[in-house]
């Protein structure tokens, strides 16, 4: 902690110090980065992004938001409802109680879900619902507690193929994911392509981890350390950053890392009690604000696109937040030490309800009961900005910068604590992508010293260019890389599933015949 | 049947003193047998990354390999060397809880352990092994100072 506070402190000097003088030509570098960041991923973002060929309620959507709520809702249903079902199931794995306790030292089901969320818990779930609010209202909320729900058997099924299908290798290490369960799955049931499909999604998950897993996260921890210290150029941040996740992957500096995993859950839980204080000090405006997401997410109250740009806007951001079916929690979660890899998929299935479900939704009702969006008294809808793409925020806000004022409006020096939050889970969230994208490197280009080293630098450069660039096109190619991750492993979670059902259905008999019991601790 | 004794190394050179002591109790009672424990300290609610969580198991493995080696297989040599029957084993997890298991598990009459070398604020805040083993036993504990 004190070693990255005095990273900030030093960044936030090196910035005033050098911030005059460089002033001029580092504007016009960043906008440089910016112009040619946007013109070279703008037709992938497009074809992401591109609208479904008809309209819904008048409103144009994309496809691609479809697509991942279809695939939640069908293995929501192909599972029967796994999520609820085995949901105390669950949290006994997660509490050890069917741990053998001859495999103490071993990762346990607790360090596997605690690995994925400090991946997944970041500047989504602060940034994320921010934007999502911003643009699509307080109904956009609902949707996004909806898509955590129907989540939770994405992750479930992602999460048990990615256990059952990893690599143990003789050494002793394990490497785990999509692109394994889908070479290998495909294989198993005598189905085509396997070997193509897993290698596009390793493209894409080196993408995403560039994207959402690097860029967004460096673009918006650039944005609210400036919003405290005032403007300095992206780079500088970008630089910083990118030297301390050199020093711990390239350098192997353990105790950065260390320090990091450490902090992050306690900031984690310090976000959610501030938001429990505010809205305790808040409790009469509680049943306003839940009004105004059920309203919200069936009428628009007047944001852009109606109840639809509310429900884009919820399922787009809870599916970036807790990226259920796109396959990188499958590499988090597979180095966990257990006979039955269904149970970690039960396990994972808690994922999506604490980063979304609980935490999202605090990010979200502080937004809206600290009045930050701009309501006319007159409607009671929610005004519009000039360009017509987002609502008003009292100051102009949005983003990491509006979840910011909002908080700062019950707590005044909450903004600073918030600066270290944002700080630390970006920088968490970049290491555990590093992660993710090197395992998807090394599927594609093997695994050796060098091969490694290169994905490591051009992940740290990419720092720098998401510090420095715009947030609207980080923010569009950070969903568009993380979406197409989605599209490929939702595809083949589509020929996989019936694995996972013979699995669930052997699992629950022996559970329910007393064969797999809790063991006495 | 004999009796069985539990001791618990932390592989300092107050474990050797604990060691001396079983030896000595161990040649008084007459048939006796040894159970030679080292404790690596570790939880399953800690926070690790994603690559310390995929070399986890190689690490474990090298982790009671060198304990194996440096301290529970030289103490278990000393013990049969001067005639005694001794046996040794390595764990994961809370010593306090660990040592307690084995010890109920093997059914042994006895825990000796040193005082623990444990310092610091983690120390003040969550006690030491040694003290906590103490409190929470369920058969009679030796420290050996």
């Amino acid at each position: 902690m004190t070693r990255i506070t005095q990273f900030a402190a030093s960044a936030a000097l090196l910035a005033a110090s050098a911030a005059p003088a460089l002033a001029q030509e580092a504007q016009s570098l960043d906008q440089r980065v910016n112009a040619a960041f946007a013109t070279a991923t703008g037709p992938f973002v497009n074809f992401i992004f591109a609208p479904l060929p008809f309209n819904i309620m008048g409103q144009p959507f994309p496809w691609i938001v479809m697509w991942l709520v279809v695939g939640a809702a069908v293995f929501t249903a192909y599972f029967a409802f796994v999520q609820f079902r085995f949901f105390g199931h669950a949290i006994a794995l997660v509490k050890g109680d069917y741990s053998d306790p001859n495999d103490a030292g071993e990762v346990s089901h607790f360090q596997a879900l605690a690995t994925a969320l400090s991946g997944t818990v970041g500047l989504g779930n602060i940034a994320g619902v921010a934007v999502a609010v911003g643009i699509g209202g307080p109904g956009a909320t609902f949707w996004m507690i909806l898509a955590g729900l129907l989540g939770m058997a994405s992750k479930f099924t992602e999460c048990t193929l990615g256990v059952k299908y990893r690599n143990e290798y003789p050494d002793g290490t394990v490497s785990g994911g999509p692109m394994y369960y889908i070479s290998k799955g495909f294989t198993e049931l005598g189905l085509p392509g396997g070997k193509i499909l897993a290698v596009l999604f390793s493209v894409f998950c080196i993408l995403g981890a560039l994207g959402g897993g690097n860029m967004f996260q460096a673009n918006q921890a650039h944005a609210q350390i400036s919003g405290i210290v005032g403007e300095y150029p992206g780079w500088i941040t970008g630089i910083i950053f990118a030297g301390v996740v050199f020093a711990v992957i390239v350098g192997g500096v353990k105790s950065i890392a260390a320090v990091t995993e450490k902090v992050v859950p306690f900031m984690g839980i310090l976000y959610v009690g501030a938001a429990l204080i505010i809205l305790l000090v808040n409790y009469d405006k509680i049943g306003w604000a839940f009004g105004q997401i059920f309203a919200g997410a069936f009428t628009g109250l007047g944001v852009a696109g109606g109840f639809v740009g509310a429900l884009i806007q919820g399922f787009k951001r809870a599916a970036f937040s807790n990226e259920a079916g796109v396959g990188s929690a499958a590499i988090a979660h597979s180095a966990v030490k257990t006979k039955e890899p269904i149970t970690e998929g039960f396990v994972s299935l808690l994922e999506p309800l604490i980063d979304t479900v609980v935490i999202c939704t605090m990010t979200a009702l502080v937004i809206v009961i600290s009045q930050q969006l701009i309501v006319d008294p007159a409607t009671g809808n929610y005004v519009l900005n000039e360009a017509g793409n987002a609502i008003a925020t009292l100051d102009g806000n949005s983003g990491v910068a509006l979840t910011s004022a909002a908080f700062g409006s019950a707590i005044g020096w909450f903004p600073y604590v918030l600066v270290i939050a944002v700080v630390l889970f970006a920088f968490s969230t970049m290491i555990s992508w590093s992660y993710y994208g090197l395992k998807a490197w090394t599927y594609l280009f093997g695994e050796g010293k060098t091969t490694e080293l290169v994905f490591k630098l051009i992940f740290c450069v990419f720092i720098v260019i998401g510090a420095a660039a715009s947030l609207g096109p980080v923010i569009d190619f950070s969903d568009a890389a993380i979406f197409a991750m989605a599209v490929v492993n939702i595809f083949c979670l589509y020929f996989l599933m019936k694995l996972v059902r013979k699995e669930l259905a052997s699992y629950s008999a022996r559970l329910k015949s007393g064969e797999i019991k809790k063991f006495v601790h | 049947m004999s009796t069985k004794l539990v001791v618990g190394l932390d592989g300092h050179s107050s474990g050797e003193r604990a060691l001396e002591f079983a030896k000595t109790l161990a040649a008084q009672i007459g048939s006796c047998e040894l159970l030679v424990v080292y404790v690596i300290e570790w939880s399953p609610y800690s926070f690790q990354t994603a690559e310390e969580n995929a070399q986890r198991h190689k690490r474990r493995e090298e982790e009671i390999s060198t304990a194996q080696e440096r301290v529970v297989a030289p103490a278990v040599k000393a013990l049969t060397d001067s005639g005694l029957s001794a046996t040794g084993k390595v764990r994961h997890g809370n010593v306090a809880d660990t040592l307690n298991d084995i010890a109920k598990e093997a059914g042994a009459s006895q825990i000796i352990v040193a005082r623990s070398t444990e310092s610091g604020l983690s120390k003040r805040i969550f006690g030491s092994s040694t003290a906590n083993l103490v409190m929470e036993a369920s058969v009679p504990v030796t420290v050996v100072n």
